[in-house]
């Protein structure tokens, strides 16, 4: 690990300033960034620790029946908080299929946003990675390839988020908020995250010094809570990255679906919203062949980046089942194994 | 530059100088403090020998770098046991062989204490064993472990039962 220089502001405006200093990086509970800074792969020259900032750690409830949270939330406290568990149940869920309990309880909702890649030739700097340094070149195309993007990639960088929090969010509309040199402003979480294109390096809309202060959920995302499911396929059962999620959650209304929302996770370098998939959804009725036409549609643009063709079937599977469990219904828990299609509570039918 | 913390470990308030911003609470506790249950075994936050509790929480260790944790109270295994009375999950895990080669037991003890205290997974083995997915056993101690903190949950529930009637 390089050295550094390690700073804790005690106002947010004095962290901004801190953290635009080229060569800053902002430290939370630095269960991503420490782990980076081991490798190499990151080596910031001075850390802004936001850990002791008033005001971060706050879960209000909104006018509108929406809740925002703030970026120093743990995923442990956020997960088990009926405010949440109650309304977006799969947004619980999807937390609860992430990483161990141990990193839960430190890891927190601005640094899952910001988290980087566990694209594994990222992680070691004997690798060529553009996104760790532009113009190098990836030695994960032709390299270990099975659980990069089959969505959104380009030539530079086949890379995916490795987030679960974010599928379901982006799937309800979430907004992010950000403090930055310039003052405040918010961006929907469908906007935050950036595909690669040919500058890889470039992960997020944040500029220098910018920091995420809070992500908030509209109240119209809770019409949703009563059937949601994240079902996220992995090669094991738990404390695994996915290789496809999916966030399925739908409102019907006289047998019909009246309104659908669907994400999908590990298929690209942001969490990814499927209108398309939405759109056919909408009106039809909650069976087995509406939910296999909104598969093909979520995934007709997919393609292989490498040894990863069988993503692209995988996810069709795993939207068919989210969907089959969203129209079920939520369950009143989350189940033991969250996000896992080897704990479905309620009947439903086989994707 | 030297920076300062204070820390409550097991019980004991230390003050810590820190010469190297880069020490990780795991590396203090070993190499400052002289405390060697915490375990490094991958130093990477994936296999969690190095759990110890962080102002009541599990944690593993060896991703907080330590000068960020001013005024934490930190729990390691050594500090369980009440002079020689086992801690309830100590006695658990003998009881239940809930360890072959001991490397992860540490870690997999102070998980257990977390989870215990987290009040989630109550009876239910399936919940059990997803808490502690954090805490790699390459023995395969696997049974023994679920067995030992079902009966540590009976236990620790029974006395505080007791302890509020």
């Amino acid at each position: 690990m390089n050295r550094f220089d390690y700073v804790q502001p005690a106002t947010l405006d004095e962290a901004v300033a801190a953290a635009s200093e080229p060569g800053a990086a902002y430290l939370a509970a630095g269960t991503n960034l420490v782990d980076l800074m081991k490798t190499g792969a990151m080596r910031p020259d001075r850390l802004v620790d936001i850990t002791r900032l008033a005001d971060l750690s706050a879960i209000e409830e909104l006018p509108d029946g929406g809740l925002r949270i703030g970026a120093m939330v743990r995923n442990s406290d956020l997960a088990h908080d009926p405010r949440l568990a109650g309304r977006f149940p799969m947004v619980a869920e999807a937390l609860l299929s992430g990483a161990s309990a141990q990193l839960r309880n430190a890891a927190t909702v601005g640094g899952n946003l910001v988290q980087r890649t566990r694209c594994p030739y990222f992680a070691d700097p004997s690798n060529a990675c553009n996104k760790r340094e532009p113009g190098a070149g990836c030695d994960a195309k032709g390299g270990e390839s099975r659980s990069h993007a089959v969505l959104g990639f380009s030539e530079a960088c086949i890379a995916t988020n490795p987030s679960d929090f974010c599928v379901p969010l982006v799937a309800l509309d979430a907004t992010v908020e950000i403090a930055g040199s310039t003052g405040r402003r918010e961006v929907a979480l469908d906007e935050f995250h950036l595909l690669p294109g040919s500058t890889p390096e470039r992960e997020t809309v944040l500029e220098p010094g910018d920091l995420v202060t809070a992500v908030r959920l509209p109240g119209e995302a809770a019409g949703y809570g009563a059937r949601s499911r994240y079902v996220k396929l992995r090669d094991r059962t738990s404390y695994a990255f996915a290789l496809v999620s999916v966030a399925a959650a739908l409102r019907i209304e006289d047998g019909r679906i009246a309104d659908a929302r669907l994400a999908l996770g590990g298929v690209a370098a942001k969490p990814w919203r499927a209108r398309a998939a939405e759109t056919v959804l909408k009106g039809a009725a909650p069976d087995p062949d509406a939910f296999a036409e909104a598969a093909e549609a979520a995934l007709a643009e997919a393609r292989p980046s490498g040894d990863n063709a069988f993503k692209i079937d995988l996810a069709r599977r795993v939207v068919r089942r989210a969907l089959a469990y969203a129209a079920v219904g939520s369950p009143s828990r989350v189940p033991a194994l969250p996000g896992s299609v080897f704990a479905s509570e309620g009947e439903f039918e086989h994707a | 530059m030297t920076h300062t913390i204070n820390l409550t470990v097991n019980g004991t308030r230390r003050e810590v100088a820190l010469d190297d911003p880069r020490t990780t609470l795991l590396d203090l506790l070993r190499e400052g403090l002289g405390l060697t249950g915490a375990k490094k075994g991958c130093d990477r936050g994936q296999c969690g020998a190095c759990t110890v509790l962080v102002d009541g929480r599990r944690v593993n260790s060896c991703l907080a770098l330590a000068i960020g944790l001013d005024c934490a109270e930190v729990l390691t295994v050594e500090g369980l046991a009440d002079g020689d009375r086992l801690h309830p999950v100590q006695q658990a895990f003998i009881d239940h062989d809930g360890m072959q080669c001991g490397f992860c037991t540490p870690g997999q003890i102070m998980s257990a204490v977390g989870l215990i205290a987290e009040a989630q997974a109550g009876d239910d083995p399936e919940r059990i064993r997803e808490a502690m997915s954090g805490n790699i056993c390459r023995c395969g101690a696997y049974a023994g472990i679920t067995a030992a903190v079902r009966e540590a949950t009976a236990v620790l529930t029974e006395s505080e039962r007791r302890e509020r009637a």
